[in-house]
């Protein structure tokens, strides 16, 4: 399976590197998110989007697809996702800003397959919510067949993930399955705080600890560099504004908290992740300048996910908020586009304000939105083709390209089936004829 | 002659208490690894190291003459990542992987044991300065039965923890531990062990990597603190001495777990990154690596015992396609790294049984590897590997005088040996131990290196 699908990428990309023909999608309804919709086409070269419009130039040698009766829109971007890592929580410390899912990433877990079979063509990839200040995140494009290294989303901001609530003060209580389980604070929302402050403190000591030696080391003076620490770094880019923090999150009150600590200490939050009391306190939402990312209508599941609405993306969104909807799950992951449909029902949003919730959206709060998120000349050729419009439930994801290349295409999955059925089968046939006697069953 | 070898036999037994002065095989077919096979010469040792080989060597007087009519000499087989020597550990304090790192860690932890690590600074599951030169106890049987395999070398190692500890290249002959030793600090045998969710850090695989990348910063900056102090001992704070680290500084290389083509693609990188020169070990992916491990001029240590279904898994439950076909494939990796360029030598991997270890080899000749290739990566590649091809890995004069002595081709299974020198004292083989309950290479296995990836 993996193989079949690395000599299928790798021949794909090879031609796109040697010759590079374009590719042209013509004569489909093209969504383009950001310049309207209407009937036309795409071309695409270098991995690039060369050119979209009602008329397009086809350039010679061009390998033409028939859009005729399909729609095309920019590949789904999922800016809460914890697939293709070896882990997801460091869940030991209350601050693990130490771990980073870029040394985790595993490009043959079948979730991206999956996503990508979804239309997903970018992911933010975070660390779980264990802890107050949790991991690096990483963002992806599901460029399934590639190693670790290649589906990284070359040249995106670094981020990192911040919890609230429940989970990170979860295990500051009693264990009920195990009384002798060592406890980790905070057990409180207060304590909550009060890790994240108290790193923020640590952060700015320890910057100015390398200011002063930058200072003597300027004077020539004999100094000893400090040492570095790895925990407290990717604080100090947050407090420099280079890293980006994505911050797990429900209620409103303890939203509110942590838009003051980030005002405190000078930083922004780039984005409140869950959210789902995110309507009750959108204006100061919005007045921070966090962008949102939220579920359509998935809640209850723990007490501080009661009081949500369906409502709430398109309140925010109203109410100035940059919203996206995102999965946090490979199965939810599968139909964001669904997800995207329901706000027009709830809240009346219309096809391209849902279809930039899981389209440009994310893209702006992943800070990649010149790369990704929309269909315009000059972006990442990230496409995928529906037989129906995306935002109807009856729509199946037909192909999907990403830099131009093909990286999902339904009839040659459906193809496929057998053919590894059968190379299953002569595998599981040849380990029994060579098992040794006791390992054989009777039939 | 007769008289004689039966003389010898008898003398074998107290070989080590009074070895002659010199040993001469005659007239046997020489496999030096190092240059071409001699159809028929003689290797004459001295002194626990080989004193001459060749077609026409001059057999010294004072010689004892082994008739090598109808015998193959062979280097002896080097273990390239082994426990040999070290007796088993007791269970680790913490358990790797999984969820249910906190539960067994309740369990078995007595009431004194360390607390569960805040972070880094506590140095979690790190032995660095421990060395296997030091640990290790002649009472383990498994020195005779892989010498009786075979193998006059073991590059053994401490093997529990994320720093587990530095290796050791042994011989397998002494009477005590410290005859043994031929290089007492070969590499630091790293691990990605973690306590699971809930138990103390690391918690993660992600956890740690970042641990061990620390780890090397702290170790490069308290080198730089302690070079600051010597320089300024008035006026600065002393550097705190740290063990873990001091560990870390004096092994020369790293040793890091790579199962599968992720994990291969993630510690070359890693290495890199962490500017250490590194042996990757495990490899069952090692045929769809090749061209990584090709691109980074990556040394492999294969693992011998390759993937097999495991006994307790339930039968009716049916493994995916990729699971079968590394179990199908994995035995081709040693092929396609010849064809390929890279560097590998083979380890044991826990079987100890010269007919397992047989059966190990003749699965990886069958998907390609010569036989030439295979006793390569058993001698002289691991020696290189390892920095020790000055002493040992081949029938050169000078070298220590490791040798195997077979009545046919040490592959066939049909083949007996005949005798083992290690440090130029000969042993004639045990008897193979029986093989545990569910067939071969089941049951009567230790823990071995490379279990847990």
């Amino acid at each position: 399976m993996n193989n079949l699908f690395l000599t299928f990428a790798l021949g794909v990309s090879l031609t796109v590197a040697m010759a590079a023909p374009a590719t042209v999608i013509q004569n489909a309804t093209i969504l383009t998110v950001t310049k309207g919709a209407f009937t036309g086409s795409v071309v695409m070269q270098d991995g690039k989007i060369l050119e979209v419009g009602e008329k397009v130039k086809v350039p010679q040698g061009a390998h033409v697809i028939d859009g005729t009766g399909k729609y095309v829109m920019p590949g789904i971007i999922d800016c809460h996702s914890h697939i293709a890592a070896d882990s997801i929580n460091e869940g030991a410390v209350s601050v693990s800003s130490m771990v980073g899912i870029e040394d985790v990433l595993n490009p043959t877990d079948i979730a991206i397959y999956h996503a990508l079979a979804g239309g997903v063509t970018t992911a933010n990839i975070l660390h779980g919510s264990a802890n107050s200040i949790g991991g690096k995140c990483t963002v992806i494009k599901t460029r399934w067949g590639k190693d670790a290294h290649d589906i990284i989303f070359e040249g995106s901001k670094p981020g990192i993930k911040f919890a609230l609530g429940e989970n990170p003060k979860r295990q500051g209580n009693a264990n009920p399955f195990n009384s002798t389980a060592p406890r980790r604070y905070p057990a409180t929302r207060m304590g909550v705080e009060d890790v994240i402050r108290e790193a923020f403190v640590e952060a700015q000591i320890y910057r100015q600890t390398w200011k002063d030696y930058n200072a003597k080391v300027a004077k020539d003076e004999a100094a000893l560099a400090p040492r570095r620490d790895l925990k407290l770094e990717p604080l100090v880019e947050v407090l420099e504004g280079t890293r980006l923090v994505h911050a797990h999150c429900y209620r409103q009150d303890e939203i509110l908290m942590l838009l003051r600590v980030a005002d405190e200490f000078h930083f922004k939050i780039r984005t409140l992740q869950h959210v789902l009391e995110g309507y009750k306190v959108a204006k100061e939402i919005a007045a921070h300048g966090a962008g949102a990312s939220t579920f359509s209508d998935w809640w209850d599941y723990k007490v501080e996910a009661a009081d949500a609405i369906p409502y709430n993306a398109a309140i925010m969104m109203k109410k100035g908020v940059l919203v996206s909807l995102n999965s946090d799950d490979p199965e939810l992951m599968r139909h964001l586009n669904d997800e995207a449909a329901k706000t027009q029902k709830y809240g009346g949003l219309t096809e391209t304000e849902a279809l930039s919730l899981i389209t440009i959206n994310p893209a702006k709060q992943l800070m990649i939105d010149k790369r990704v998120g929309s269909i315009e000349a000059g972006k990442d050729a990230d496409l995928v083709i529906y037989d129906k419009h995306p935002l109807s439930n009856y729509a199946k994801v037909e192909k999907v390209f990403i830099d131009g290349t093909l990286y999902f295409d339904r009839d040659k999955d459906l193809t496929d089936r057998p053919v590894k059925a059968q190379e299953k089968q002569t595998l599981l046939d040849k380990e029994k004829k060579n098992a040794p006697a006791g390992m054989r069953r009777p039939s | 002659m007769k008289r004689l070898l039966c003389l010898l036999a008898a003398v074998a037994g107290f070989a080590a208490a009074q070895p002659p002065t010199a040993i001469a095989i005659q007239n046997a077919r020489i496999i030096p690894v190092s240059g071409p096979a001699i159809s028929r010469g003689t290797v004459i040792l001295r002194n626990g190291l080989i004193e001459s080989v060749g077609a026409n060597a001059a057999i010294p007087a004072d010689a004892w003459i082994i008739e090598g009519e109808g015998l193959t000499v062979y280097p002896g087989l080097i273990d390239a990542l082994s426990t040999v020597g070290i007796p088993e550990p007791p269970p680790p304090i913490v358990a790797p992987g999984g969820g249910g790192g906190q539960r067994a860690a309740a369990l078995a932890a007595p009431p004194s044991a360390t607390p569960p690590a805040r972070g880094p600074e506590d140095r979690p599951n790190t032995t660095s300065w421990q060395k296997a030169a030091d640990l290790i106890r002649l009472t383990d049987p498994r020195i005779e039965t892989f010498r009786s395999a075979g193998f006059t070398t073991a590059v053994t190692f401490p093997t529990q923890g994320i720093f587990a500890g530095q290796g050791t290249a042994i011989d397998l002959s002494g009477t005590k531990p410290g005859q043994m030793v031929v290089a007492n600090s070969v590499g630091q045998y790293l691990t990605m062990l973690n306590s699971g969710f809930g138990g103390g850090f690391p918690g993660s695989l992600m956890g740690t990597i970042s641990y061990i990348r620390q780890i090397y910063l702290d170790a490069d900056h308290y080198k730089k603190a302690k070079e600051f102090y010597a320089a300024h001992p008035r006026g600065t704070p002393r550097p705190e001495y740290d063990r873990a680290l001091e560990g870390v500084l004096e092994s020369p290389r790293i040793l890091l777990p790579a199962g599968r083509r992720v994990d291969v693609d993630r510690m070359i990188r890693f290495a890199r990154e962490l500017n250490q020169p590194a042996l990757l070990y495990g490899l069952p992916e090692g045929y769809r690596s090749a061209d990584l491990l090709k691109k980074a001029n990556a040394t492999a240590l294969i693992n011998l015992r390759w993937p097999e279904k495991p006994l307790e898994t339930d039968p009716d439950e049916i493994d995916g396609l990729n699971v079968l076909e590394i179990r199908d494939q994995a035995p081709s990796t040693p092929a396609v790294l010849v064809k390929n360029g890279v560097r590998f030598a083979f380890y044991s991997g826990g079987l100890t049984r010269r007919s397992d270890l047989l059966k190990a080899v003749k699965k990886a000749t069958d998907a390609g590897l010569t036989s030439d290739e295979a006793i390569k990566a058993l001698t002289l590649t691991p020696a290189q590997i390892y920095g020790l091809a000055d002493r040992m890995g081949s029938i050169e004069p000078g070298k220590i005088a490791n040798l195997v002595v077979t009545k046919g081709d040490l592959f066939d299974e049909r083949t007996q040996i005949q005798y083992v020198f290690v440090d130029g004292l000969k042993y004639e083989p045990v008897p193979e131990p029986p093989a545990g309950p569910g067939g071969p290479n089941r049951g009567a296995r230790t823990p071995a290196p490379g279990d847990q990836q």
